[in-house]
């Protein structure tokens, strides 16, 4: 599974360990192979609903697994267009698929997003976090 | 082992009640009735018997395994306390009876009346209230009480500060009560009065009080426990003590003297009532004079020789519990105090000291201690380098041994915590300590053995993973 | 010394040990000015001694009088079975089974008792019990607004007062508005239970049967708060459920009672049960301990406290509840009762309570000056109107060894003449005859 190596070179990533795959005016966003590697075998993802706006660095939904809890936290502003139901009854596709099969929600973007690293600063950041 | 319900047969069953009554669709219309009867269980007396003989075996307990659970005070339960709570003076008494006029319910009004007071001599504090239902439940009223102390005066203030080794019901208690939680970090394992200072200047104006266990999670005294008192009292912030760790300091020290404004302690743990299997417990909250006002109703008083029940408190925060309390928890706890005085008490603290402090002194040698001090009733240590306190705490059970709480607090590295309690002799300790020797030499010969452990209980280790994945929370859920 | 084993010698080599000269060093860390200002408690008792004591205490109370009183707390006969098997201190002296492997039987049992409410109020699944009915109505109210995101809960007036006090303690720090609908003279009024929900509310919550006694049917009430996206909360008296129209089938969210009548003495008030159970999508909103089935790793079935990640101990101030403990005890308590009272004994049992309640009021009616509060459906409880002050027929009764029940208007306004009556199989005929005759002579 992937841990803190292995970092996809063309995503964003912002400093609570979610990435961000801007697609033309909105944007794909999951957690990194670092968070997934914390949390151990994730058992539960909430995910947000349809429609829901939010905006960085605001709580969007949350990730569960045996022994912990963490929220997911907004890397850009946005509105949630999709979502990946497939997480609902495969929570472990964040454990072995996270940068893909893995994905969370698919979102609409109001603006560009700023704030957020590119795959070097992120291993850079990673390095620091353990 | 087979379910109840697997074990069911159709049409046997044992407490049917002979009667002549009309079937239920003769007394009310069809719309209103369930249309199938319940699926519950149909057995004989005895297959029922059987059964939760059989389960009954299958669980470690305090009368037949030492079970050192840090934080839980595991002590003896001295059998009279069932008797007395079972007398059928107190379990046949409707709590509204005494609502319909209170000489239906002196005797227990008496107990009530006298457990606090009891209390209240133990704390230090000015009054208490038995209608807390557990710990948590008790931390609810007490920071309740905060919050209605602050709206009295006008105040709106949002923070809760509680320290990094804190129970996790301490932030949840106060988010229930909505209270915002601001995180002190522990220096030396203890609250450091300059994070304190810190974090008050930071939130200034907006913090109502801070929620204390002491002795720490840490099973540490906190040595600047006055400091701490003057900085929340010098802004009229309030001092919550919990009382998970009260068995510390029985006779030695009073929170209400020390400068604590509320109180909660856990009868199912200091004053040695039986945890059955995690409940029902019993959390008084006791509270100094300036918060007597706010605490819940009704409040049992003594006038002119007769108990009663006073609602008359037109400031409490109301009702915690339904009625006043656990009661048939209150009365042991009661039993407990009375039998042991105030000397049998005190003694009680001393030797939860004197055998924790001598099992960490004992394991110096065998496991990493991060604080070498004096511990109070319980102490922390971690794994040795390399191996986990789950594998640990699994062999220990293969020895007979309940485990020690693990994995608390955050703060320690492959916590163990222990608390041997009191009630436990020197050669249950030894026989501990030889245990613990023994598995971590064999952790260090062969560590993949270690987690293989346990091999002769009912279970083995269970794959928690997959059961959160597919919940089978009843038997119909597959 | 009671209960402490050591012998003065192995004290000795203890202190040894540990390296101080006597047991007041082990304290060294209080400091003077923290000691106790004074400890001024009774000196200790014989065994014997605290036992009379409390003989003596527990014979000071009203327990030998003939009692009709329940709302909501009811008295019931329990098979000494439950006494002898919830005795057995494998059970009472073991602690929350954290370490699954040596808690089996607690574990088991919880996954039992489960199941048992689960069927019993036909919802997909409970927990593993809260502290009593109050806290259970509090703990769904919490769940709704979790559930929801709104911020706004109607309860019908026919909730047990004592947990709609509770209730209120419990949202005082919270932003939750109340909307209490009123009875109809003892009935639910299901038109305004309907149009008090509106796009804010997160739950509509009932009793069934309510306060007074009263039986309804909420189906279209919790439909309607389907429709406006909002949960349906409903409190049931568990003996009843065995024949009344369960949660399930009306359509609830959320299930909840209070567990009392399952094998708990009165007690006092306590210790009590809180039942909950809830349809399948809100189990994660679901608090308390929840035991679940799991496959150990010999591929054996076995038991563990399972969705822990909703707790505090992992999520501390974003947990779904405080309550870190459950009422285990009085838990398996109900499933032994349950067990062995069967389908065909519950049912029996609401049967025979039913008849009873009925009998007393044709007893009391045929006195002339009595009648039944309204003309709906009523299960084992009953209200009733009164030719005069029911604290006074009730007082002037308890002189003569009889409580007839519970005067309504202390909780309700205009229901000053009203008592509330309750039967149980502790109750019977000639109790009843001595009941009317008494009346009698008083009305």
């Amino acid at each position: 599974m992937p841990g803190a190596e292995n970092i996809p070179a063309d995503l964003l990533y912002s400093d609570t360990h979610e990435w961000l795959r801007i697609e033309g005016e909105e944007a794909v966003i999951g957690i990194t192979g670092f968070a997934q590697d914390a949390l151990g075998d994730i058992t539960y993802v909430e995910l947000p609903a349809v429609g829901d706006a939010f905006s960085i660095g605001q709580p969007f939904g949350s990730v569960e697994s045996v022994k912990a809890a963490s929220d997911l936290v907004a890397p850009a502003n946005g509105t949630v267009v999709a979502v990946n139901d497939s997480l609902e009854n495969s929570p472990e596709l964040l454990n072995v698929s996270p940068y893909d099969e893995g994905w969370i929600a698919r979102i609409a973007l109001p603006g560009a997003p700023g704030g957020l690293m590119d795959a070097a600063a992120y291993e850079e950041f990673c390095a620091g976090e353990k | 082992m087979n379910t109840i319900f697997a074990k069911s047969v159709p049409g046997r069953c044992s407490a049917v009640i002979d009667s002549d009554a009309p079937d239920a669709a003769r007394m009310l219309p069809p719309n209103l009735l369930r249309a199938r009867p319940p699926r519950l269980p149909e057995c004989s007396e005895l297959d029922v018997v059987r059964h939760f003989t059989n389960l009954s075996r299958q669980n470690f307990s305090v009368d037949a395994n030492f079970y050192p659970l840090g934080s839980c005070t595991m002590k003896y339960n001295p059998k009279f306390l069932e008797y007395v709570a079972a007398l059928p003076g107190f379990t046949r008494l409707h709590p509204l009876l005494a609502r319909l006029g209170d000489s239906h319910a002196q005797g227990a009004l008496r107990c009530l009346y006298e457990t606090e007071r009891l209390l209240c001599e133990i704390t230090g504090m000015e009054a208490f209230s038995l209608q807390p239902m557990a710990g948590a439940n008790g931390e609810f009223a007490g920071v309740s009480l905060i919050a209605a102390y602050h709206r009295e005066v006008g105040r709106d203030r949002r923070i809760l500060l509680i320290p990094d080794s804190a129970h996790g019901t301490n932030p949840a208690s106060a988010a229930l009560a909505g209270f915002e939680i601001a995180n002190i970090e522990s220096r030396d394992g203890m609250v450091d009065p300059r994070a304190l200072a810190a974090a008050i200047a930071a939130h200034q104006g907006n913090v109502a009080g801070m929620m204390m266990t002491c002795p720490n999670t840490l099973g540490l005294m906190e040595t600047h426990l006055p400091e701490i008192v003057k900085q929340l009292h010098d802004i009229d912030a309030l001092l919550y003590y919990d009382g998970a760790n009260m068995n510390a300091i029985l006779g030695k020290m009073r929170v209400g003297d020390a400068g604590f404004d509320v109180v909660h302690l856990n009868l199912h743990k200091t004053f040695a009532t039986p945890h059955g299997g995690g409940g029902p417990g019993s959390g008084p909250v006791g509270v100094n004079a300036h918060l007597l006002p706010f605490l819940p109703v009704p409040r049992v008083e003594k006038r002119d020789g007769l108990y009663l029940l006073n609602d008359d408190f037109p400031h409490s925060i109301g009702h915690i519990g339904p009625f006043y309390g656990s009661f048939g928890v209150a009365v042991k706890a009661l039993a407990y105090i009375l039998r042991l005085g105030g000397e049998g008490l005190a003694r009680v603290a001393e030797y939860a000291a004197l055998n924790a402090n001598y099992l960490k002194k004992r394991l110096e040698d065998v496991l990493d201690i991060p604080f070498e001090r004096i511990c109070a009733h319980e102490f922390v240590a971690s794994a040795p380098e390399g191996l986990h306190a789950l594998d640990i705490a699994k062999a220990l059970l293969d020895r007979g041994f309940h485990a020690p709480t693990i994995y608390f607090p955050l703060i320690v590295r492959e916590c163990l915590m222990a608390e041997p309690t009191e009630t436990e002799s020197k050669e249950t300790l030894d026989a501990y300590v030889e245990a613990l020797r023994e598995i971590i030499a064999q952790g260090r010969d062969d560590p993949h053995a270690l987690g293989e452990a346990p091999l002769t209980l009912p279970a083995r280790r269970f794959d928690e993973t997959a059961a959160a994945r597919h919940i089978r929370i009843t038997e119909d859920m597959e | 010394m009671p209960y402490i084993p050591h012998t003065h010698r192995e004290l000795q080599e203890m202190l040894t040990v540990v390296g101080v000269r006597g047991l007041d060093d082990l304290f060294a860390d209080i400091a003077p000015s923290l000691r106790p200002k004074h400890f001024n408690l009774p000196r200790g008792r014989s065994e014997a001694d605290v036992c009379a004591f409390f003989e003596d205490m527990a014979g000071k109370n009203g327990t030998d009088t003939i009692s009709f009183l329940g709302a909501g707390f009811y008295a019931h006969d329990i098979p000494k079975a439950v006494d002898a098997l919830s005795g057995r201190s494998e059970f009472y002296t073991a602690y929350t089974p954290y370490q699954a492997e040596c808690s089996q039987g607690t574990l088991q049992a919880i996954f039992e008792f489960q199941t048992a409410i689960s069927r019993l109020f036909e919802m997909d699944c409970a927990n593993a019990s809260v502290y009593d009915g109050g806290s259970a109505i509090f703990e769904a109210a919490m769940m709704a607004v979790r559930a929801t995101r709104k911020h706004a809960l109607v309860v019908d007036e026919g909730v047990n007062p004592v947990w709609r006090g509770m209730l209120r303690t419990y949202l005082a720090g919270l932003d939750i508005d109340v909307r209490i609908v009123p009875h109809a003279n003892g009935t639910s009024n299901l038109t305004a239970l309907t149009a008090a929900v509106d796009d804010s509310t997160a739950a509509v919550i009932v009793q069934n049967p309510n306060f007074f006694g009263a039986v309804a049917d909420y189906t279209d009430v919790f439909a309607n708060a389907r429709a406006r996206k909002a949960l349906g909360v409903i409190s049931v008296y568990p003996v009843m459920q065995a024949v009344l129209k369960t949660p399930g089938e009306m359509g609830a969210d959320i299930a909840v009672a209070e567990g009392q009548s399952l094998g708990q003495p009165l007690n006092f008030g306590g210790p009590y049960l809180g039942l909950m159970a809830c349809r399948k999508e809100h189990i994660r909103q679901l608090p308390g301990r929840i035991v679940g089935r799991a496959d150990d790793r010999d591929g054996k079935t076995g038991y563990v406290l399972t969705l822990q990640a909703r707790e505090q101990h992992i999520r501390r101030s974003k947990a779904t509840s405080n309550i870190c403990s459950n009422q285990a005890l009085c838990a398996l308590r109900a499933l032994i009762y349950l067990s062995l009272l069967g389908p065909r004994g519950l049912t029996r049992l609401a049967e025979h309570n039913m008849a009873l309640t009925r009998y007393a009021v044709e007893r009391l009616t045929a006195l002339g000056d009595v009648e039944p509060l309204n003309d709906v459906p009523y299960g084992s409880e009953v209200a009733l109107r009164l030719p005069m002050p029911a604290e006074k027929f009730i007082s002037a009764l308890a002189k003569k060894g009889c409580v007839p029940g519970y005067p309504a208007g202390r909780h309700y306004a205009a229901m000053g003449n009203v008592l509330l009556l309750s039967c149980t199989e502790v109750n019977n005929r000639a109790q009843i005859d001595l009941l009317a005759e008494a009346a009698g002579g008083l009305l």
